[in-house]
């Protein structure tokens, strides 16, 4: 009986004593996502050639298209910075956003420039950004590889298929263009929480979000990938990284913007703009108030746009050039706000336009 | 009484055949189920075979498949779990007792079970939504372990509190007459006789609770689980992200090598899940009181 009130009591106190361990220190700031914890031994010891101290946390999220590449440079980032910590979130473009501007994140990765309702959200909260070009990505359009009539498509013949009024209307290859056989479309995209697919239907219809709906929408482009390699009558389109991978099992249709030629997106056509429409720029979105308090923010920025290039292929996307990052490097230390895009949208954004605008 | 007549048709080879014909039904719905099962485990296991390996476990996520391991994952769940459990185990149990032993049995306690047997049925996601506005934002604990520890002890309260009034039930009332009788008081009873009979009970509630608790994605993700985490937490109010996630993480990026390191992430959260089964059962096998 006494043993059994004795072990009793011993759970209810380890409870007690983990319930008071958990309470939130008295310390603790306004922003809890910001743990800096000042690491005392380390403090004696270190001379390093930074000015300030370079522990901390730096939290990212936002795009689930840029994760990759943040993801990337903060692996090698801790590896130079142990006592900075750089954890990344994948809450969507939007997501990030709205998270970035209340205050709870320090960076927002995001697929597309900040629109006119974010920048009204930051603006309530005076939260002031900087907004640095980091890669380009391009959209591949593919078919199944027994598709032996598709090899190029113009945007109009892509409008055509995605545009809303198509719904239902559009069911056969043979009404995309006269001499395509009388089969059935069946068509497969990007969820309508992506980015992608509002930068696709922006750049091929004219206006973001504005598409057909019977579609096979799936958000896990590697589900795309399986169902256009598996049904020879399909057409889909998703970000370039994953035709690279997958190759074997896709075929990839050239574009043409209306002037008649023909053009695969390679790394080089999408970097040169080549392929137009539907390459288009990534960013990561920087909160300014915080990058002042804080410098590992500054040391980690820096690390990014020097690194970039080496980087950016390795995860499947394609780097700017060495001028376009040093000009954003130079726009994050002269601490430049707001977005160049003024809320726009902008389809087609060569790194010639993103030059001019960092100018 | 009307008279009417019963009559006895003995038909006994039909009567066999239908039962031996139901039995072959029943046998192959078991089949189907465990032939599905099975499939899915080998190849999940087949997948993942390359990547189960030490590296899994020592090394944080990565670009390079092959220098990819689940630390912080697997760190991130067992502080959790443990955490969940200290939190929601006094909790859902004493909610528990209380209910089935001493709450008098008015319109107030009506309303609350019903309420609990609800919230047992509601999807996870809304916990997360709840998690999010009452714990990240309004307690300002932010994307914290602890946020997500109180968002996963609300998901399984309501499974723990069920099973254990099912278990204080089990306890024939005898046993409870028997203690007042000899002048316990209400406490002494359930503390000293109740309790100790459905601890067994108890225990499989709450570790089955708990297997789902680390199974879940969708509310962790709402409160702000992190996706790339290369350090260990430092503590309860540290960010983190846990296997679920990892996984998912893994699913969905282009390189088949990340997929196979995903199913060996499968294979280690399977694993995890059938030993705490399996020490339920054990448990309830060791703790199960006979009367």
């Amino acid at each position: 009986m006494l043993s059994r009130n004795l072990r009793l009591s011993i759970l209810f106190v380890a409870v007690l004593a983990l319930l008071a361990a958990c309470q939130p220190a008295p310390t603790a700031s306004p922003t809890p996502q910001v743990f800096v914890t000042v690491v005392k031994e380390r403090e004696v010891v270190e001379v390093t050639p930074t000015p300030g101290p370079v522990e901390g946390t730096i939290l990212v999220d936002g795009s689930s298209t840029v994760a990759p590449i943040t993801i990337a440079i903060a692996e090698e980032f801790q590896k130079l910075h142990p006592e900075v910590r750089v954890p990344v979130g994948i809450s969507g473009t939007g997501g990030g956003f709205k998270k970035f501007c209340l205050g709870e994140t320090d960076i927002s990765n995001a697929s597309r420039p900040i629109k006119k309702s974010e920048i009204e959200a930051c603006a309530q909260n005076n939260l002031e950004y900087i907004e640095l070009p980091v890669a380009f990505d391009g959209l591949a359009v593919m078919v199944n590889p027994a598709n032996d009539f598709v090899t190029c498509l113009t945007v109009e013949e892509l409008k055509k298929i995605w545009e809303p009024d198509a719904e239902g209307k559009v069911t056969s290859w043979a009404q995309v263009r006269a001499g395509f056989p009388d089969r059935p479309l069946s068509l497969y995209g990007p969820g309508v929480d992506s980015g992608t697919f509002d930068y696709f239907t922006e750049a091929i219809v004219g206006k973001a979000k504005a598409s057909r709906g019977d579609f096979l929408a799936s958000e896990d482009d590697n589900v795309l990938v399986q169902g256009i390699a598996g049904d020879p009558n399909a057409l889909g389109y998703f970000g370039l990284a994953y035709y690279e991978e997958n190759r074997d099992k896709l075929k990839l249709v050239a574009i043409d913007a209306g002037d008649g030629n023909c053009v695969l997106p390679t790394p080089e056509t999408v970097a040169n703009g080549t392929y137009n429409p539907l390459s288009r720029p990534l960013f990561i979105y920087v909160n300014r108030a915080r990058t002042d308090q804080k410098d590992e923010i500054g040391l980690f920025l820096k690390f990014y746009l020097e690194n970039a290039k080496k980087i950016v292929p390795d995860v499947g996307y394609i780097p700017l050039t060495d001028e376009i990052y040093s000009l954003a490097l130079q726009r994050y230390e002269k601490r430049v706000v707001g977005s160049v895009f003024k809320g726009e949208a902008q389809i087609g954004a060569t790194l010639e336009d993103l030059l001019k605008a960092e100018q | 009484m009307k008279g009417y007549e019963v009559r006895f048709e003995p038909d006994l080879p039909r009567r066999q055949a239908v039962g031996r014909i139901w039995q072959g039904v029943a046998l192959l719905a078991i089949l189907m189920g465990i032939a599905v099962l099975l499939t899915l485990l080998v190849r999940v296991f087949l997948d993942g075979l390359p990547y189960l390996r030490p590296q899994l476990f020592t090394e944080f996520p990565s670009r390079f498949p092959d220098k990819a391991g689940l630390r912080s994952a697997l760190q991130g769940s067992i502080w959790l779990m443990v955490l969940t459990a200290l939190l929601s185990f006094p909790l859902g149990v004493g909610a528990g007792i209380y209910l089935e032993e001493f709450a008098p049995k008015n319109a107030i306690t009506r309303f609350i079970e019903i309420n609990i047997a609800n919230l047992a049925g509601v999807p996870s996601i809304i916990y997360g939504l709840l998690g999010l506005g009452l714990f990240v934002r309004g307690l300002g604990l932010g994307r914290s372990l602890l946020a997500g520890v109180l968002t996963m002890t609300l998901v399984i309260l309501p499974v723990i509190i069920v099973s254990t009034r099912e278990s204080l039930r089990a306890v024939p009332a005898s046993i409870r007459e028997a203690a007042l009788a000899l002048g316990a008081s209400r406490w002494e009873m359930v503390r000293d006789h109740v309790l100790v009979y459905s601890m067994g009970g108890i225990l499989t509630g709450m570790i089955l609770a708990l297997s789902r608790a680390i199974g879940e994605t969708a509310p962790l993700i709402t409160i702000g689980a992190l996706t790339y985490i290369a350090f260990d937490p430092r503590g309860p109010l540290d960010i983190f992200t846990v296997l679920p996630i990892q996984i998912f993480n893994w699913v969905s990026m282009p390189q088949e090598a990340f997929h196979r390191l995903a199913a060996a992430g499968i294979v280690i959260l399977l694993a995890v899940l059938l030993s705490m089964n399996a020490l339920a059962i054990w448990l309830r096998n060791r703790l199960q009181k006979r009367w």
